[in-house]
């Protein structure tokens, strides 16, 4: 790049040598026109693309804007299609936690992604390790078919594990959301890996020489090296249980104590005879965990989403 | 400090040793090890996925409801499926309409916005965590609101329709012809993740490229077309292959939308809800492993299609990942 703005300079000087002091005072005249030409042209650029990402940025804002501001009105104004509450109702943020359940709802739901969480690191972290630090027969083997139990439709096993924890007389309880977890997530060993690969070898081969064992190796040096990548992996199991719809559907509805934030908020309606602001009300506040934990993690996130290609 | 110990240790005794000495020990495999660190996933793998998927193919040709044994009925609930359940056709008609849509949008509009965010020479990063928002919002959450921001009597979405002139805007979630619109909505709506893994793909494009595409004398079109494009085959290959595996498993913003505003005409019925309502309403287990089996075979047909052509169209810079 450097050689060849070099390169132009160069010729231009040379062109420049053979002219006269007239021509060349022309020249310096119309590069300055051409200069100003190309500021007006960078600003006009860069009016444009802001004003393109001010519309879009409106654009995706709108619905979290409008959940907030719907959340704030009463009941009556909730229907009127307003965009601005008047009076601001702050007990709707009270009142929520009165007219449903919601703090049993949200504890419930905190102890799933909790155990959850736990679940999927503890799990994941050492299938991850002796599949990207250690040379064994069948490693690629195995790791080709994590890959495939990643792209494997979920309904397929749906049916059957739904059947073994019916059996198990563990409908309806937390137990179908948490035991899985504890039995790694591929999608979790498949972002370790990736990351722990990036590791030099030299450190581990360093270790061993001096006696290390393996487990204090994984657990001592690659584990506080990986730490972003854990971090990752524990944000996004996390979230997948905050966040889940389909697994306490099938394992919690018939149990109402048993209830997370997504079963509850969507049978809302069915109790409470559309209460749209209080509906919103409780949106924003299933929300808000999320958002905070995003504002708080963007980069472990973004990371995490480009090692992978995928989110949870 | 551990690792200057080590490293400390290391050199003398290597020099005793000798010349000779081979400069790194081969260290004996610890399967031992190995096996206990790799049993969580082993056991996983085992009861969570082999042993239910053999059991469902098994299921897939029996009658079960859960309470008395499977019995077997041979290809019964593959002919009832093809040939007397008119639910299935709907449901696959659905699922193949939104994805033959929302796949091709969804990637172009991730592109799109990706693309714009490598614009601005500052300021990108507040875009960037606004545009990536949404997709953080949880599923049932973000579903519920769109209903609500909707709905043609209460939400203001077509109140601002009207105001720029649209005078009668559809009825969106309320109307059959518009309700798969406004799941399409709701899913560009949360299109952050997608778009990151596009903007790192931008980003990767190596800058001498364009500049020698400009030299050339391209036109911005021409260096999208034959420069930015090209090297974005991989990234709208992987979205390709993620978008067809995840529409036939579309479930929870169907579910919850049509639960809000009573989806009379099963516009909103796609295939896994289909499966989910077999198995788990009318507690046809045997017939929903059927529906789940075709549902496999379906999404490994289309991935395989998708790898054939990639020969065609996808191109790597550092040679193929799936040769």
């Amino acid at each position: 790049m450097g050689s060849l703005s070099e390169r132009i300079t160069i010729q231009m000087s040379n062109v420049l040598s053979h002219l006269s002091d007239e021509q060349i005072a022309e020249i310096e005249n119309h590069s300055k026109a051409a200069r100003r030409k190309k500021r007006w042209h960078d600003f006009l650029e860069m009016v444009g693309n802001h004003s393109l990402l001010i519309a879009l940025s409106t654009i995706f804002i709108m619905p979290l804007y409008l959940v907030i501001v719907i959340s704030l009105m009463n009941k009556g104004q909730a229907e009127t299609r307003s965009i601005w509450p008047s009076p601001f109702m702050w007990s709707n943020y009270v009142d929520v936690f009165t007219l449903v359940p919601f703090l049993k709802w949200t504890l419930n739901t905190l102890f799933v992604s909790v155990m959850g969480t736990i679940g999927v690191v503890v799990s994941s972290v050492p299938p991850a390790y002796v599949l990207s630090r250690l040379q064994w027969k069948g490693r690629n083997t195995t790791f080709v078919v994590i890959l495939g139990t990643m792209m494997l439709p979920g309904q397929v096993t749906m049916i059957p594990v739904y059947i073994i924890f019916s059996k198990l007389h563990w409908i309806p309880s937390f137990l179908p959301l948490i035991v899985p977890t504890f039995f790694s997530s591929a999608f979790s060993i498949f972002l370790l890996r990736q990351f722990f690969t990036s590791i030099p070898d030299e450190i581990s081969d360093a270790a061993r020489i001096d006696g290390c064992s393996e487990f204090k190796l994984m657990m001592r040096i690659v584990v506080p090296l990986a730490k972003p990548a854990i971090a990752a992996i524990a944000l996004f199991a996390f979230l997948g249980s905050w966040n889940d719809f389909f697994g306490p559907l099938l394992y919690l509805v018939e149990n109402e104590d048993l209830w997370t934030l997504g079963i509850g908020l969507n049978a809302f309606q069915g109790i409470h005879h559309v209460q749209t602001n209080m509906m919103m009300t409780a949106s924003a506040l299933f929300m808000a965990p999320v958002i905070v934990i995003f504002f708080f993690s963007q980069k472990v996130f973004i990371e995490g989403v480009t090692l992978t290609g995928v989110k949870g | 400090m551990q690792l200057t110990k080590a490293m400390a240790s290391l050199s003398p005794r290597k020099r005793g040793e000798g010349a000779l000495a081979p400069a790194r020990k081969k260290l004996k495999v610890p399967y031992i090890f190995i096996f206990l660190c790799m049993s969580p996933w082993l056991f996983g793998i085992l009861f969570f996925t082999a042993y239910p998927m053999i059991t469902s193919f098994y299921q897939s040709f029996t009658k079960f409801n859960l309470i008395d044994s499977p019995e077997w009925v041979g290809l019964d609930n593959f002919h009832r499926m093809f040939f007397e359940d008119s639910d299935f056709w709907l449901a696959l008609k659905n699922t193949v309409w939104i994805s033959a849509i929302s796949i091709p949008l969804r990637i172009t509009f991730a592109m799109f916005t990706a693309w714009v965010l490598t614009k601005p020479k500052r300021g990108s990063s507040i875009y960037r965590t606004i545009f990536f928002l949404p997709s953080m919002v949880p599923t049932v959450a973000a579903s519920m609101v769109f209903t609500y921001i909707f709905n043609p009597a209460y939400g203001p979405i077509n109140r601002g329709l009207e105001a720029i002139g649209i005078d009668e805007p559809p009825f969106w979630f309320m109307d059959p012809k518009w309700s798969k619109w406004g799941l399409i909505l709701l899913g560009l709506w949360g299109i952050g993740d997608t778009m990151i893994i596009y903007l790192a793909g931008l980003l990767d494009v190596p800058k001498s490229l364009y500049e020698a595409a400009s030299l050339e004398g391209a036109s911005p079109w021409q260096s999208f077309r034959y420069v930015t494009l090209p090297m974005m085959t991989p990234v709208i290959f992987f979205s390709f292959v993620t978008g067809v595996i995840g529409s036939f498993q579309y479930f929870t913003q169907a579910y919850v939308a049509s639960g809000q505003v009573n989806d009379y005409s099963h516009a909103m019925y796609f295939y896994a809800t289909h499966i989910y309502y077999t198995a788990f309403r009318a507690y046809e287990m045997g017939y929903a492993s059927a529906l789940a089996w075709v549902l496999l075979v379906i999404t490994l047909i289309c991935t395989l299609i998708i790898l054939k052509t990639q020969k065609r169209w996808v191109h790597y810079p550092n040679g193929s990942l799936f040769k």
